[in-house]
């Protein structure tokens, strides 16, 4: 017995018009009420893309605006809404979702040899937290819009006279829908492996979404308690976080760090894992680093919770504080490398396929490399004085939220795409798409870093002269990895209509996700998968399946 | 396998009067259902322990920076109503403990009649809470009736705290203290609402002959809900009636 598991014939003979996920059952109930993992999996797709459409037509709005130093569009009100929205839209509504909620749904249990996430009514409730939270953002909007930034700083966000305890809230509620997908993710890879699929057998995306969990579970609450009180602040004057009333605002501060800091990972680690895949499956190697990979996970997942103060180096903390928070800060680095290292030495002397997901994956690692090595940079506290609140700030976390993430995100959805839906997009636009988004992106956010260095300070809807050659290049560049995204949205969406036929296994992968019949069936497999050998073990390739195109 | 549905898993009831349980089409096992759920149900019980974990960590914040507002404020709780109300709950505690136990070895009367004593802990425990909320309100201490009124920001004044016999005066920021065990106290007496709905749900079950021996798992997770709340109090309790 050298083979994954038993479905393996089926790929060689695809029964002609058997039924998948995607077409067993029809009409607007068998989704809106469905308890598929993979059909929730694509109504988070559909979701967070329309967040992320509308976040990135926000930064455009902003960055059209900053086309000229005194402001092209708006009055400083109007602005402050803009971006608020742009950050809450892209941070709350899309990042933290997006990975674990589209393609973790959709993959997790596949990869698990599983029939579904161990908890799939309460996957459901997900969803729908996530889309009450997303309609009440929007209401929020409708009821006069909110201009905290998405931090929601205290005493600013007490005393604004718009629409925070709408937003509020629906953060709380955004808040659970989290930590519910992390707690059934847990559940589900602590109890719903396939016979023989050991902890060190897991696929790394696994591994990834399984330390994002962990955090989910344990930081989201902190928020959720946090917006809350927020509410109350504004509902009935409590008085902790109001100065006038004997409360402080840098506790407001701990708080709100306390879990947006292990939020960078909630939203970063789900993209490592997907990198960590497709390094594996475009270049046909076995990950270099296997287990050190998946304990930097875990490692990332733990220091994340330590280093919450280098959002406040200028708050006012003591100075041992200061000292604590950035040394540990630079801990972070470690792990991280670790992963960027790895992957490189995947993809070395690998049999590398230059195919769309790979070309996002290699404009992952480059620009990766930049946020990351940037956020050492502001993790030194002498430095972070200066460019605390600069562009400097927004092009690294750019270069991670926006970069990285989104990026890898690209990545794993033209990975995975060929499985969902059985079509493949043309792969010509995908790679040229891929092009004009990573110049645009570089060419948006390079110049911010210049003069963010140079002092440009963030949020703000004006600037002086000196910096517009870098506000005009940033614009352009934005523009430009607009209509990058445009292109890409429409391949995907047109191959939905007249792509041509994947294969059973496009890529030849080896994870279970990639040993059923592509798309898959409602309940996943037709035998119940053993695994028998290692993970990304490539000399059980089954090469028919490569050929064979889906029924 | 079971990948047509067609097949699966029955858990015998024990009785006539009882319900068999079939087991989630995805699980292979009953025990792994119960250990999922079970697995799952402590992992949100934990996020509960965060979230109150934020209040008592601004409570600790506050205690520290205004030791004699929390003193004194502490005096104007009646710890004799708050350590009646913390027998109630203890004695729910053993009562739902026992309704689980009844559940457990199929005794359906048995259940219904723990649970409902349980139920009962939570209707005293909430009409005591009542009544103190009541007497925070006659003297001005926590004005319910002005409470989402806006600050007024000529007279630097807080509308709905007015301590109207001067108990605080002279202790800075006096209504910090009530501010905090409003919030506390508010948030746990919902848990507390949910907890009693949750049990009535479990004893229209246990009505129904849906829990035996043979399948209990709702029953034992509400109950480990209810003892979670009880916990929560047992801190509250000290922190807030007995300021150190
Ligand atoms: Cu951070």
């Amino acid at each position: 017995m050298t083979t994954n598991v038993p479905v393996i014939d089926s790929h060689a003979a695809p029964v002609a018009g058997r039924k998948n996920f995607l077409n067993c059952s029809s009409g607007f109930l068998s989704w809106a009420g469905t308890l598929d993992h993979k059909r929730i999996g694509i109504m988070y797709l559909v979701g967070v893309s329309l967040a992320f459409l509308a976040g990135g037509l926000f930064a455009l709005l902003v960055r059209l605006h900053l086309w000229k130093p005194d402001g092209m569009l708006f009055d400083n009100v109007q602005y402050n809404q803009i971006f608020t929205l742009h950050g809450a839209f892209m941070v709350f509504i899309f990042v933290i979702p997006a990975i674990p909620g589209s393609l973790g749904n959709m993959v997790l249990p596949l990869m698990l040899g599983a029939k579904d996430v161990a908890l799939p009514r309460l996957n459901l409730l997900s969803f729908y937290l996530w889309l009450a939270g997303a309609l009440m953002a929007t209401l929020a909007i409708v009821l006069g819009g909110f201009d905290t930034g998405w931090t929601f700083y205290a005493p600013y966000s007490l005393y604004t006279d718009q629409a925070v305890v709408t937003i509020g809230l629906a953060v709380f509620v955004l808040g659970f829908s989290s930590i519910f997908t992390g707690l059934n993710f847990i559940v589900t890879v602590h109890k719903l492996r396939a016979p023989g699929l050991t902890w060190f057998r897991m696929p790394l995306f696994v591994w990834a979404i399984y330390a994002t969990a962990i955090l989910q579970v344990l930081a989201t609450p902190v928020l959720g308690i946090t917006v809350l009180l927020v509410a109350f602040e504004r509902l009935y004057h409590i008085g902790i976080f109001d100065p006038r009333l004997g409360g402080d605002p840098v506790l407001f501060e701990h708080f709100f760090w306390f879990y947006s800091h292990p939020a960078v990972y909630i939203m970063v680690l789900p993209a490592f894992g997907i990198v960590s895949e497709l390094v594996s499956v475009h270049s046909r190697k076995p990950l270099f680093g296997y287990k050190l990979i998946a304990f930097s996970s875990l490692a990332i997942a733990i220091i994340s919770f330590l280093v919450w103060g280098h959002h406040m180096f200028t708050s006012g903390q003591s100075t041992y504080a200061l000292f604590a928070f950035s040394f540990l800060t630079f801990f972070v680095a470690i792990p991280t490398a670790i992963k960027e290292f790895s992957w490189v030495a995947t993809i070395w002397k690998g049999s590398i396929a230059l195919n769309a997901p790979m070309l996002y994956t290699l404009a992952f690692l480059i620009i990766f490399a930049i946020g990351g090595l940037t956020g050492v940079i502001l993790g030194a506290l002498n430095v972070d004085i200066h460019l605390h609140d600069t562009y400097f700030v927004v092009a690294h976390f750019h270069y991670v939220m926006m970069g990285s993430i989104a990026l890898a995100f690209f990545a794993g959805l033209h990975h995975w795409w060929p499985k969902m839906f059985g079509v493949m997009y043309n792969e010509t636009l995908a790679k040229i798409a891929c092009g004009i988004i990573f110049v645009g992106f570089n060419t948006t956010f390079i110049p911010q870093f210049i003069m963010g260095s140079r002092g440009m300070p963030r949020r703000y809807a004006t600037y002086v002269p000196d910096y517009m050659g870098f506000h005009q290049a940033s614009t352009i560049g934005a523009m430009v990895l607009g209509a990058g995204v445009a292109l890409m949205v429409f391949y995907l969406v047109a191959s939905l209509f007249q792509g041509k036929k994947a294969m059973q296994n496009q890529w030849g992968g080896v994870t279970l996700d990639w040993l059923t019949p592509t798309p898959p069936p409602l309940e996943n497999f037709d035998e119940a998968p053993v695994v028998t050998t290692e993970v990304y073990d490539y000399s059980t390739l089954d090469y028919k399946a490569m050929q064979t195109p889906v029924a | 396998m079971s990948h047509d549905g067609h097949h699966s898993v029955v858990i015998p009831a024990p009785g006539p009067e009882f319900v068999p349980h079939t087991v989630a089409h995805h699980f292979d096992t009953p025990v792994q259902e119960f250990q999922s759920m079970k697995l799952g149900f402590w992992l949100f019980l934990a996020t509960e322990i965060l979230l109150f974990g934020g209040l008592f960590a601004a409570y600790f914040y506050f205690h520290e920076s205004y030791p004699e507002t929390f003193r004194l404020g502490g005096h104007q709780l009646d710890w004799k109503l708050g350590a009646l109300n913390t027998s109630v709950l203890l004695l729910s505690s053993w009562t739902m403990a026992m309704g689980v136990r009844s559940s457990q070895t199929s005794q359906k009367q048995k259940t219904l009649f723990f649970c409902g004593l349980t139920v009962l802990g939570a209707v005293i425990f909430m009409v005591i809470k009542f009544f103190e909320y009541r007497a925070k309100n006659e003297h001005g201490l926590i004005v319910f009736s002005e409470l989402f009124h806006p600050y007024d920001l000529t007279t630097n004044s807080l509308p709905w705290f007015k301590d109207y016999d001067g108990v605080m005066a002279g202790v800075p920021h006096p209504h910090l203290f009530f501010a905090i065990y409003l919030t506390m106290t508010a948030i746990h007496g919902l848990h507390v609402v949910i907890g009693a709905g949750l049990i009535l749900w479990i004893m229209k079950g246990t009505a129904k002959g849906r829990f035996h021996a043979g399948y209990y798992l709702p029953v034992d997770l509400v109950g480990l809900y209810w003892h979670l709340v009880d916990l929560i109090w047992i801190f509250l309790f000290p922190l807030l009636y007995l300021v150190p």
